[in-house]
């Protein structure tokens, strides 16, 4: 942990994360949608689906330069500290802080690091699902970590950040990006109310960020009925496919179907002359 | 480059932007504050206009290399736009790739070079049969029919029928040597001339819609103006064609209809996938293929009738 203490941005930090932000644009033209909150140099945790290596980079690139300064990812120690290449991009170039995941002395407590940075008056960027997210499900359940740091920090607010596409964008064990528009959305800060279990808390964000989602993952020709968007979010990962026919055969009598609820949301009555 | 009729044009659009801006502007001026959403609206499309036509004059003036990065980018930009809509699993990923990093770069490549032979059916038939075949190597026959067909018809709208408008510059029409450039403007200047006067007619005149359940804009009046309007715009701007007066008159006509069906099509996709802008590319437009759905259309029709009558 030789990074900790030296927490403002070296040139080599600097420039690659201008240069990342302007290639998350070129790729993926990526917007901030600001649905609750509002950019702001407060002291924050941004919390996010995890489902891509460019996860954190397109959220920090919707961060002014001022904020991305003083903004730290948590990345995973047994992955990112594996090799020394790994361990110069993660902490030299992208200045993230590393956690182990798997800890036994009392040094590599994940909680404390992160605590620490926090106290330096830093931000953190964490993914509480803990791993990048391979399965059909849109968000896996949530680990303590949030949960924990609220506890013990509750004056830094919590912002869920819904980060659409990246998984398309860049899936799991590929190098090169696929340019897809995405989209992070950013929604109103959550606390945890006075005497809120943990297990509670953890459910309730992750509803939270899942209904951030502006475009609900059910089959495509469906999303937009929000008859189905429930089921979209449960835990059930794998639908039968005898009740994806069943809804099939459900939405041809449905009528019409909604807007982007968050994507189109100021320009509802602007004209088109499409 | 023909310097004189380039001359006219440049400032034939320069003063009809201006008029739209001073309009435009005393609208504002006069109409209670905050501004109305259509005003509003009125006011980013005209900005937004001012800087595709700027954009669009400054390839022009770099000839043939400079019209074919910019729709090569145009394509890129569209594409990236449907993509985003449709379906696709993780198996696609090289698919995807390649209709970026191959397919885009070799379509224009072959603009670029002239090959007619090839630039006609390289996406139609080699990317069309080869594409579905390494989606099924991949082998995930999951919905594979749906992925397949989305990702033809994005190469198709988006890299093939846009491809044409370049391709304009490689037509050997006899007399007209060296002039190609003022074919592209006169496809571009009536297709999405037609586009604005539909849409002003259509909010001055129109009552009855032509089709609600798939554009909640477009009406009968709108479409019967707007396509008479831009005929007549066709006919003014013959002296920048090959062609007689009639004859521009009449392929403006061609060119704008198909333009507002692309229009159409392109309405019908965004309803199917429940969202209203492709994008958000160009302010108060949407994105790119909002901008560009009629030229999608109109271009290779276009094509192919200066190629038959005129070559």
């Amino acid at each position: 942990m030789s990074k900790l203490g030296t927490r403002t941005f070296t040139l080599l930090q600097t420039v690659t994360s201008v240069g990342l932000s302007a290639l998350a644009w070129a790729v993926t033209g990526v917007r901030p949608i600001w649905n609750g909150s509002q950019p702001s140099n407060r002291q924050r945790i941004y919390f996010a689906n995890h489902a891509s290596h460019g996860d954190f980079i397109l959220l920090s690139a919707c961060l002014s330069e001022k904020q991305r300064a003083r903004t730290h990812a948590v990345a995973a120690a047994d992955y990112w500290g594996k090799s020394r290449l790994r361990r110069f991009i993660a902490q030299d170039m992208l200045s993230s802080v590393l956690i182990h995941r798997q800890w036994t002395d009392e040094a590599q407590n994940p909680i404390s690091i992160m605590l620490s940075v926090l106290d330096e008056g830093h931000s953190l960027i964490i993914f509480p699902e803990g791993t990048r997210n391979m399965t059909d499900q849109p968000l896996l359940p949530f680990r303590s970590g949030l949960y924990n740091l609220s506890m013990a920090r509750p004056g830094v607010e919590l912002i869920p950040c819904w980060i659409e596409n990246m998984s398309r964008v860049l899936p799991k064990g590929q190098f090169v990006p696929v340019p897809l528009l995405c989209r992070v959305v950013f929604g109103a800060p959550i606390a945890i109310a006075p005497g809120e279990e943990r297990r509670a808390f953890l459910d309730r964000a992750r509803q939270t960020l899942l209904a951030l989602n502006p475009r609900p993952p059910t089959h495509d020709a469906e999303k937009w009925n929000p008859v189905f968007r429930k089921t979209s979010c449960d835990q059930n990962s794998i639908e039968p496919k005898e009740r994806r026919a069943q809804r099939a055969g459900d939405r041809a009598g449905s009528g019409i179907r909604h807007d982007a609820p968050i994507h189109d949301a100021p320009r509802h009555d602007v004209p088109r002359d499409d | 480059m023909p310097m004189h009729e380039t001359l006219i044009m440049v400032v034939g659009l320069a003063t009809v932007l201006t008029t739209a801006s001073l309009v435009a502007g005393i609208l504002s001026w006069r109409a209670p504050k905050p501004l109305s959403s259509t005003l509003v609206n009125l006011n980013q499309r005209i900005n937004a206009w001012w800087v595709m036509v700027v954009a669009i004059t400054v390839a022009f003036f770099f000839g043939r290399a400079g019209m074919t990065i910019l729709f090569a980018l145009i394509s890129f930009a569209a594409l990236r736009e449907f993509v985003t809509l449709t379906h696709s699993r993780r198996s696609d990923h090289w698919v995807l790739l390649g209709m970026f990093g191959i397919i885009i770069p070799f379509q224009y490549w072959l603009v670029w070079t002239a090959w007619y032979g090839l630039f006609t059916i390289f996406i139609p038939v080699y990317c069309f049969l080869l594409m579905p075949a390494i989606t099924a190597l991949h082998g995930d026959a999951e919905r594979f029919l749906e992925r397949v067909s989305a990702q033809q018809w994005a190469v198709m709208i988006s890299v093939y029928c846009v491809s044409h408008v370049p391709a304009l510059l490689t037509l050997d029409v006899p007399g007209f040597e060296g002039r190609n450039l003022l074919l592209v403007a006169f496809l571009i200047i009536t297709v999405q001339g037609s586009d604005v006067l539909q849409y002003i007619f259509g909010k001055l005149f129109g009552r009855h819609l032509m089709s609600p359940k798939v554009s909640p804009s477009k009406t009968w009046e709108g479409l019967v103006g707007g396509l008479a309007t831009s005929s007549l715009l066709g006919a003014l701007l013959s002296f920048l064609t090959p062609f007689s007066p009639l004859q521009a008159a009449a392929v403006a006509f061609i060119a704008c209809l198909m333009g507002f069906l692309g229009g159409l099509v392109a309405s019908a996709i965004k309803r199917d996938q429940g969202v209203k802008d492709w994008g958000h590319l160009i302010e108060g437009h949407g994105g790119m293929m909002d901008r560009a759905d009629s030229l999608v259309f109109a271009a290779p029709i276009f094509f192919h009738t200066v190629r038959y009558f005129w070559t």
